[in-house]
């Protein structure tokens, strides 16, 4: 065997490695290595350092930077050594580089010229050393530098080299696909090399070239096949062997490859069959590596298409696993076995009694496992066990990212198949309590609209009770400390608008809970809002009842707080629940309907309420609207043209190329021209700037809507939360929708789709603590219904997928387009960027002036080629962009735009008198707008952002 | 593919750690305390087999072997078997250094002390290349690591490490 004195190492080194090994403390550990790499920076830089001692040193260096500290310092010497000409020297210095550095490292340039030089060096161990730098420092823009010399190493004598030489080639394919795209046929052809071990190596770049694109490889499964057959027919050398197992890791390989290429497929399975019987029947189960390739069949054969015989073979293999005393290969066999039973699920139930010993075990490695393999076998008749067991073992564990893992899984399952609606709740309680924070908030809106609809079958009773038990639970889990924000969330919404239902609680139960729910999770403000809207709910429903409202003393001193709070939307709930309060009971009653929440909300998107108004402008004059779809290139101008008033809603960075203006596009648009709004009164005829001023808000909320849309289209949120915020979102409706009932606001309830998810057949499962009954309520259930009902289980359960997804696109879009909207908007009022500059520009716009006193061509002459006209393409492009957004957004535009407060504030009626006035005043639009194209054309804008150029030019 | 070889002893201090993905120096560190925490609250008699996701990110497992106090450590993702994998630690890592444990200390307890660094780093990359497996017989290993440590030991007249010859295997 090796000798130690090739690797040598001094003393020094190992007194370090000792006294580090000996340190009792980690500031003692890291004295000692500061220490080190004090004396390490002073020496390294001593001139004429023996070639030995420099390796020693960049050796320690690497010892030092894996423990963590910081050997920048040394890099560029590990660069020096790869220029060495003596081997060994060069090999540390690849070595140090390689654990040093990045492919993108500065110091890298200094190595391609090196390791091209090496790749052709006669000494194989050279090369081998310059391959293996290859591998970590060469990236996507250096591949072109030594892809030749690697792919003539190919064809290199020694079987070690064209092994890397192929792994090399694998990890540009890794890199940049692209880069040896050309190349991957010389994979194929590897494959036939006379040496098995570049043969093998061959198998890892064709594994990863076949799990992308499956189809172009169907031919190689004979191939395949006949390689895996020799191997384990024990054709190749004795060499070979591991453990008395033929070349085992090359039979993994081909093995995982023929699934993937079986997968689905009968004609190439068929093929499979006989060999992997075969290597089933000699496999030697004794050793390790014996069992990894049995392992690997079982994938094998769970994954092509099923062969009885096969499948049988592979359940027997799982049971030895299973029995076994070794952890390793339990884990293996419950691995195995959740993928088999996709294929036959009875073989669970042989193996009940393993499975739950599994699930007991210390192990958590094994636990884990086998929750996986109850995931996948979970149906509507042990899904309480399993649940069941699932949050207890989550209960117990502190890994947040399993916790997360297994508390979705818990809400999947009990979505799926819920026995009953009790169940589920309490089901639910108890993943929110435990793991509320790690949830998707959607569970939680989920779980809000299932109580809100009930289980779909028209059984008010029934969804009554369900309502009632939701809030008496919620009642008493109020009680205990610290829950989860979401828990919260849902808990006062549930109280909010079902609390005081049934009787059962008066409102000042309800109101006093709520109340102290906001004081204790103060800081909280998503919870307090929840609780501030369910308030206002309690109080509404009170007042609709005729009943009367004494509000308590600890929420009248919450109102006062939320009235002065930071927070505006607390401050707008607030006052909100003072207004309802005031108001006598047949308003409220339409404000807040009681149980309203699953009413559908009507939205009427053609603003018919409007038509008189705009038929009675129109007969005044008035232009008619034009329809978004026909007046493309208008937009652009007016929304250029409109920077000032809508400054505050259209900003952020954009990074599409500019596009140049189309300024035939601009004869369509209306003339519509007031002068209000100028900051210098021109006269009229020649100067069509102002009716674009004027185009948007004449529009009433199509435009204005679309506008504040594009906001959301084309720019990057940059503060805010992609999800729902329920604050904006309620403040706005229940300010102005009373239509929509108010409730809406809180959750994605808002939308009425029927659940037909929740599947309400009622097992009978009785849950006991022996094992055995443990095993039969897993298992159990499944043999009586075996054969027949599995199947159509599974119909069941996929159809139930299917009902799901069809849902909800359908209202998620709405909810999106409703309540995302407000939500998304704050963030991008705020993110001004560059905006200030362009529209101050404007303001002071000196073209704006200059129109007073020129004739446009003149100014067209005067400024022509100026350096300030170079800018004009810029921002007409940049609302181009934004325009085109408009056109696909139509109907969620419309529906934001009502729902925002700051557009529908200005439509109608402010806007249509401006529409009437106009028309009458203006002249001939079309003129006015191919002039002011023209200027255009001549490279002239208004949008300047120099408008001293034009003082100095026009005095 | 392999995404990560360590090895720690057990007090969590690293002896070896090599990825084959570039981590920076602090994530490395903290994935190494990340591994270590999992691996010191494992009991005796438990499979060697760790969920990883939680540490290395989506599709990793680990593989871990206790030797004396040392734990050695294979990160990978779902294109290695796990078995195969966990041979590789146990056969091939340790007949590579144990000989000098052998010769040279009458305590296993030090093996973590004196394993030769520059020389288990040249045996992996014998073994891995680019994260993958290339070369899993340790005979093959450790004719190509003799072949350089035959060079490297011409060029150097001192050793101080006395040599040892002993074939002594891990099983």
């Amino acid at each position: 065997m090796g000798s130690q004195g090739g690797f040598y190492q001094s003393k020094e080194f190992l007194d370090l490695v000792k006294s580090i090994g000996e340190a009792r403390s980690k500031a003692e550990e890291d004295r000692i290595v500061l220490n080190e790499i004090e004396t390490l920076k002073r020496r390294i830089s001593e001139p004429d350092i023996p070639k030995r001692k420099m390796k020693e040193y960049i050796i320690r260096l690497v010892y030092i930077e894996m423990l963590g500290h910081d050997a920048s310092f040394g890099y560029i010497h590990a660069v020096k050594m790869t220029h060495d000409d003596s081997l060994l020297v060069k090999r540390t210095g690849y070595l140090a580089v390689t654990l040093f550095l990045n492919e993108d490292h500065d110091l890298i340039i200094l190595i391609v010229n090196t390791i091209q030089k090496d790749l052709k060096s006669d000494n194989y161990l050279v090369v081998c050393a310059a391959l293996n730098a290859v591998c970590k420092l060469i990236n996507e823009e250096t591949i072109p530098a030594v892809l030749p010399q690697a792919m003539e190493l190919l064809a290199h004598p020694k079987e070690a080299v064209r092994k890397k030489a192929i792994m090399a080639l694998h990890r540009f394919y890794q890199k940049s696909p692209s880069s040896v795209s050309h190349l991957v046929s010389n994979f194929r052809k590897r494959l036939c090399d006379n040496d098995p071990g570049v043969m093998g190596a061959t198998l890892c770049p064709l594994f990863e070239l076949i799990a992308r694109d499956v189809n172009s490889y169907k031919d190689l499964v004979i191939s395949f096949v006949s390689i895996l057959k020799q191997v384990a027919e024990r054709r190749l050398s004795k060499a070979y062997d591991y453990h008395q197992m033929p070349a085992p890791f090359i039979q993994i390989k081909l093995l995982k490859i023929l699934a993937l290429l079986g997968s689905g497929d009968k004609q190439a399975s068929e093929n499979m069959y006989t060999v992997v019987g075969d290597i089933f029947r000699k496999c030697d189960s004794s050793s390790n590596i014996g069992n990894a390739v049995l392992y690997e069949c079982i994938c094998c054969v769970s994954s092509i298409y099923p062969n009885p015989k096969l499948l049988e073979s592979a359940a027997d293999v799982i049971s030895r696993f299973l029995k076994s005393d070794s952890h390793n290969l339990k884990y293996m066999g419950i691995d195995a076995l959740g993928r088999l039973i996709k294929i036959s699920p009875e073989i669970a139930e042989q193996h009940q009694l393993a499975v739950i010993d599994c699930l007991e075990d210390p192990d958590d490695t094994l636990k884990r496992k086998t929750f996986e393999l109850l995931y996948k076998m979970t149906k509507s008749t042990n899904v309480e066990v399993i649940v069941d067991r699932m949050i207890d073992y989550m209960i117990s564990i502190n890994d947040n990212h399993y916790k997360t893992e297994i508390a979705s899984r818990c809400v999947e399952l009990a979505e799926q198949f819920a026995p009953s609606n009790q169940w589920f709740i309490q089901t639910m309680n108890r993943v929110f309590e435990h793991a509320g924070d790690l949830v998707n908030i959607k569970v939680a809106h989920n779980l809000m609209r299932l109580i809100a609809e009930g289980f779909g079958e028209d059984d008010d009773n029934a969804d009554t009770k369900l309502r009632s038990s939701a809030v008496e639970s919620y009642l008493r889990i109020l009680g205990e400390p610290k829950l989860p924000s979401v828990f919260l969330q849902v808990i006062c919404w549930v109280l909010g608008e079902y609390g005081t239902a049934d009787g059962m609680f008066s409102a000042s139960d309800i109101t006093g809970k709520l109340c102290d729910v906001a004081e204790a999770y103060s800081n909280d403000e998503t919870v307090k809002a929840y609780a501030t809207t369910a308030l206002m709910k309690i109080y509404a429903f009170e007042i609709a009842a005729r009943r009367k409202v004494d509000m308590l003393p600890e929420c009248q001193s919450l109102m006062e707080e939320l009235l002065a709070s930071h927070s505006t939307d607390l401050q707008q709930r607030a006052y909100e629940l003072q207004a309802v309060i005031g108001l006598d009971a047949h308003a409220v009653a339409c404000i807040m309907p009681s149980d309203a929440s699953c009413e559908d909300i009507e939205v009427d998107r053609d603003l018919s309420f409007l038509n008189d108004y705009i038929q009675e402008a129109i007969e005044k004059g008035a232009q008619p609207y034009i329809p978004e779809s026909e007046r493309s290139g208008m937009l652009n101008i007016s929304n250029f043209r409109n920077q000032d008033h809508h400054e505050a809603s259209s900003h952020g960075l954009r990074f599409e190329a500019y596009e140049l203006p189309k300024p035939a596009v601009q004869s369509r648009i209306p003339q519509t021209l007031i002068a209000s709004t100028e900051i210098v009164p021109v006269p009229e005829p020649m100067y069509p700037r102002e009716s674009y001023q004027t185009t948007m808000p004449s529009i009433p909320s199509d435009a204005g809507s679309a506008e504040l849309k594009l906001r959301l289209e084309g720019v990057q949120k940059k503060w805010g939360r992609s999800t729902y915020t329920p604050a904006t979102s309620t403040s706005n409706s229940t300010s102005q929708k009373t239509v929509n009932g108010t409730s809406q606001g809180d959750g994605a309830s808002t939308v009425s789709s029927m659940r037909e998810t929740y599947d309400s057949r009622k097992p009978q499962v009785e849950v006991s603590h022996e094992k055995q009954k443990l095993a039969a309520s897993l298992f159990g259930g499944s043999s009586k219904t075996e054969k027949s009902p599995a199947t159509g289980h599974k119909a069941a359960k996929a159809s139930s997928h299917v009902v799901e997804k069809s849902h909800v696109p359908k209202s998620s879009l709405e909810v999106a387009s409703e309540k995302a909207t407000p939500a998304q908007q704050p963030p991008d009022l705020l993110d001004l960027g560059e905006p200030t500059a362009t529209s101050t520009a404007l303001q002071l716009d000196p073209f704006k002036q200059l129109e007073g006193l020129l004739d446009a061509t003149e100014v067209a002459s005067a400024v022509n080629g100026a350096p300030a006209a170079s800018r004009s393409p810029d921002i007409m492009a940049l609302y181009a962009d934004t325009a085109a957004g408009i056109h696909n957004k139509n109907d969620a535009d419309l529906l934001s735009g009502l729902s925002n407060p700051s557009v529908t504030n200005m439509p109608g009626t402010t806007a249509m008198p401006q529409v009437t006035q106009s028309s009458s005043k203006g002249p001939n639009p079309k003129d006015s707008l191919e002039k002011d194209a023209l200027v255009r054309q001549m490279g002239v804008n208004p949008s300047s952002q120099n408008p001293n150029l034009f003082k100095d030019l026009l005095g | 593919m392999i995404k990560a070889v360590m090895v720690m002893n057990t007090q969590g201090k690293s002896r070896l750690a090599k990825f084959y993905e570039y981590l920076s120096v602090e994530k490395q560190q903290e994935l190494i305390r990340g591994v270590f925490s999992v691996l010191c609250s494992r009991a005796e008699n438990v499979s060697n087999f760790i969920d990883a996701e939680s540490i290395f990110g989506l599709d990793s497992r680990l593989v871990y072997k206790h030797f004396a106090t040392l734990y050695f450590v294979f990160v990978f993702d779902s294109s290695e078997n796990e078995l195969a994998v966990l041979d590789l630690i146990q056969d091939v890592l340790p007949s590579v250094f144990v000989e000098t444990l052998d010769k040279c200390f009458q305590n296993v307890c030090e093996l973590d002390i004196v394993f030769n660094y520059s020389k288990i780093h040249t045996i992996l990359d014998e073994m891995v290349f680019g994260g993958q497996v290339v070369e899993t017989s340790s005979s093959e290993i450790m004719k190509a690591v003799e072949e350089i440590s035959k060079l490297e030991a011409a060029s150097n007249a001192i050793s101080l490490i006395p040599k040892s010859a002993s074939g002594w295997r891990s099983r």
